[in-house]
């Protein structure tokens, strides 16, 4: 996506996140690259295990044990047009902390378990004013106060002494929002925020993020799996199949143009109201493998319908350009033929 | 919040009514009483006691009543604040349990003391640094710790302590404090002893304590709310000691009831090692006796500090815990 009009913030090339474990080592991110641009909403698209939400908390440094991030760059494009190589940071040290909370912040899937049930939730925002913030308790409160207001939380002044468990699951997803534009972020990360909310609730979220959006100018990665959710929400589009990119571009290239079997096969499993009643959603067929043995060649070659034997199975594809004007990528051999250097040859 | 706490002490007050019924009727279980258990002390001397004298003596205690009485008049002189007269000792009751119910709450105490403060920071720092070295170490040392038994773990202290650092170390107080009344030096005295009971008897229910927290706290560091903390951009240290921790805090504060009772009735043994002038050793030697007023007593004033604790131990997890507090309107 090496898109001239929009300036890239936020680049990640290559980044892969291992799991190491007795059982075996899960590539669960494995050679992902994508970038987010200044403004623009980035939706990262794929089936449960695919690897976004690991993708989302490697960009903040937040693999857990016994994950780690084995290769790759995450650049960041600081306010001051410098630039920050995230990778290159150790985990909790200073420097990431100081980005954390502050130019990029995380909305997470359940409101719920996300918030301690220990602290008014006055407590957990305060907390996070006054980490990166140089004002006082009684400022940062009227602050806090200001921001609940800001997504639509009736009489702010006296939810902010309730505890987590006293909302309801819209209003604490809201407040979770509140809490991450607390200091203003330049890229808000939001894993599935609608996906444990019921379909009301969810539109409504969904419209908080995009107003908030157009009113802070930044940028907003989009974790779902929900082609609906990206229809409506995303300019730019990644797919995300086995932890590696299958394939990019902006949201209306993805939909009306779809180059990769895998994309094409999500889009078709979305209902719609045009549909006759009663007939059945296409399924993809089979399941994802399971993560300790990753198919040789195309991780996607057994479930595709285009599956080319002799190619699919041996060589793996890599992100290319579709056309000369760089604007949609996809890896997948029926756009490019396998190239001797770069594919691996298994067999 | 109130209606919850006057519950509670209702509850309480019930459940002590029970234990005065259990213990009564337990104390009175074993065959004869505290004459027949008199008179073979006498026998075992070689002494002789009439029959008239005994029925007398039973009469005097009123032990030759029935059972139900014997408790009626038991409990009403109870209420009145008059704990009987110790059929052993011949003294009332109060004077024989009298300081050593307090010396047996300062050792308890800082046993507990002990036990959290040690229990509490390996208990955390074996969890987040889960497999590390220091965790097997702990882990190991926690195993020792549980598998010796204290009176062990006493006795070879007392060795060691009389043969290295020439220390007298039976009891709680020197020789000549030991009668003497109250005074600042008998305190400070009693402050020099108190270091080798405590640390005996924290140490087993130590080694089990971070077995706990380490449990409880693993189950809490990788839940979602964590990360969140981490996002934020909190140091590693703030987000564990803020958040997990204090939701692994939950089981700590709900067997704080117990530990009472547990350190009291878990330290004779210890105790009569160490000769501590306590309450256990007292307890085990009323029961031989058949003391039914003493042992009566003790079993009822542990049972009250069982009822006191856990009364306490609710309110300190509904002031740890909101959910708690605030589900009770």
């Amino acid at each position: 996506m090496s898109n001239e009009q929009h300036e890239v913030i936020l680049s990640v090339n290559n980044l892969k996140t291992y799991f190491f474990q007795d059982e075996g080592t899960v590539k669960a991110v494995d050679g992902a690259s994508f970038e987010v641009y200044k403004g623009r909403t980035l939706g990262i698209v794929g089936e449960s295990g695919c690897g976004k939400s690991v993708t989302a908390r490697s960009i903040l440094r937040l693999e857990e044990k016994p994950g780690r991030i084995v290769d790759g760059e995450i650049t960041l494009l600081r306010e001051d047009n410098s630039t920050i190589e995230l990778t290159a940071l150790k985990q909790n040290s200073r420097d990431l902390r100081a980005i954390r909370g502050s130019d990029i912040a995380l909305i997470f899937q359940e409101p719920m378990t996300s918030f301690s049930a220990h602290y008014t939730i006055g407590n957990q925002i305060i907390e996070m004013i006054r980490l990166h913030q140089n004002v006082t308790k009684r400022e940062a409160k009227d602050l806090t106060i200001e921001l609940l207001r800001r997504v639509g939380i009736p009489k702010p002044e006296r939810r902010i002494d309730e505890y987590p468990f006293q909302l309801s699951g819209g209003l604490r997803q809201r407040v979770m929002i509140a809490m991450a534009l607390a200091n203003n972020p330049r890229i808000l990360i939001a894993d599935e925020p609608t996906t444990a909310l019921d379909v009301t609730t969810q539109a409504q979220i969904l419209d908080l993020l995009r107003q908030l959006q157009e009113d802070t100018g930044m940028s907003v990665i989009l974790i779902t799996h929900d082609m609906g959710v990206v229809a409506e929400m995303c300019d730019d589009v990644v797919v995300m199949y086995l932890g590696r990119v299958v394939e990019t571009g902006p949201v209306d290239d993805i939909f009306h143009n779809p180059q990769h079997p895998y994309t094409r096969s999500l889009l078709t499993s979305i209902p719609s109201v045009l549909a006759e009643p009663r007939t059945k959603l296409p399924t993809l067929t089979g399941a994802i493998p399971h993560p300790y043995n990753r198919p040789q060649g195309c991780a996607f070659h057994p479930r595709c319908s285009e599956f080319m034997p002799g190619k699919c199975d041996h060589f793996t594809p890599h992100l290319q350009a579709l056309d000369a004007s760089g604007i949609q990528h996809v890896s997948c051999f029926l756009h490019h033929e396998p190239v001797a250097e770069s594919a691996e040859h298994i067999s | 919040m109130l209606a919850f706490f006057i519950r509670r002490i209702l509850l309480g007050i019930v459940t002590v009514w029970a234990i005065s019924v259990i213990s009564f009727i337990v104390i009175q279980l074993p065959p004869g009483d505290f004459v027949d258990a008199y008179i073979a002390q006498i026998a075992s001397t070689g002494g002789v006691v009439a029959t008239e004298t005994a029925d007398q003596l039973r009469s005097q205690y009123g032990i030759d009543q029935p059972l139900p009485v014997q408790y009626v008049k038991w409990m009403s002189r109870i209420l009145r604040g008059d704990l009987g007269v110790s059929l052993e000792f011949r003294v009332p009751v109060r004077e024989v349990i009298g300081d050593r119910i307090w010396l047996t709450m300062a050792v308890s105490f800082g046993a507990i003391l002990v036990t959290w403060g040690l229990a509490l920071p390996i208990g955390i720092y074996s969890a987040v640094k889960q497999y590390s070295i220091g965790d097997y170490v702990a882990t190991f040392i926690g195993f020792i710790g549980l598998a010796i038994p204290n009176f062990l773990l006493a006795l070879i202290l007392m060795y060691f302590g009389f043969k290295w650092f020439d220390l007298n170390v039976g009891g709680l107080f020197s020789a000549e404090y030991r009668i003497a009344p109250w005074s600042w030096a008998k305190v400070w005295d009693l402050i020099k002893h108190l270091p080798l009971p405590v640390l005996i008897l924290g140490l087993g229910g130590t080694a089990q304590l971070i077995r706990i927290m380490r449990a409880n706290l693993l189950d809490e560091l990788h839940k979602p709310y964590v990360i969140t903390a981490r996002a934020k951009g909190l140091s590693e240290t703030r987000v564990i000691m803020k958040y997990p921790v204090r939701a692994a805090l939950n089981p700590f504060a709900s067997t704080m009831g117990y530990l009472i009772p547990f350190v009291v009735s878990g330290s004779i043994i210890v105790a009569t090692v160490l000769s501590l002038p306590t309450i256990g050793p007292t307890l085990l030697r009323a029961l031989i006796a058949q003391d039914m007023f003493l042992a009566g007593a003790i079993i009822l004033l542990l049972g009250v500090l069982t009822v006191i604790g856990t009364i306490l131990s609710d309110l300190l997890l509904m002031w740890i815990d909101p959910r708690i507090r605030l589900e009770q309107h």
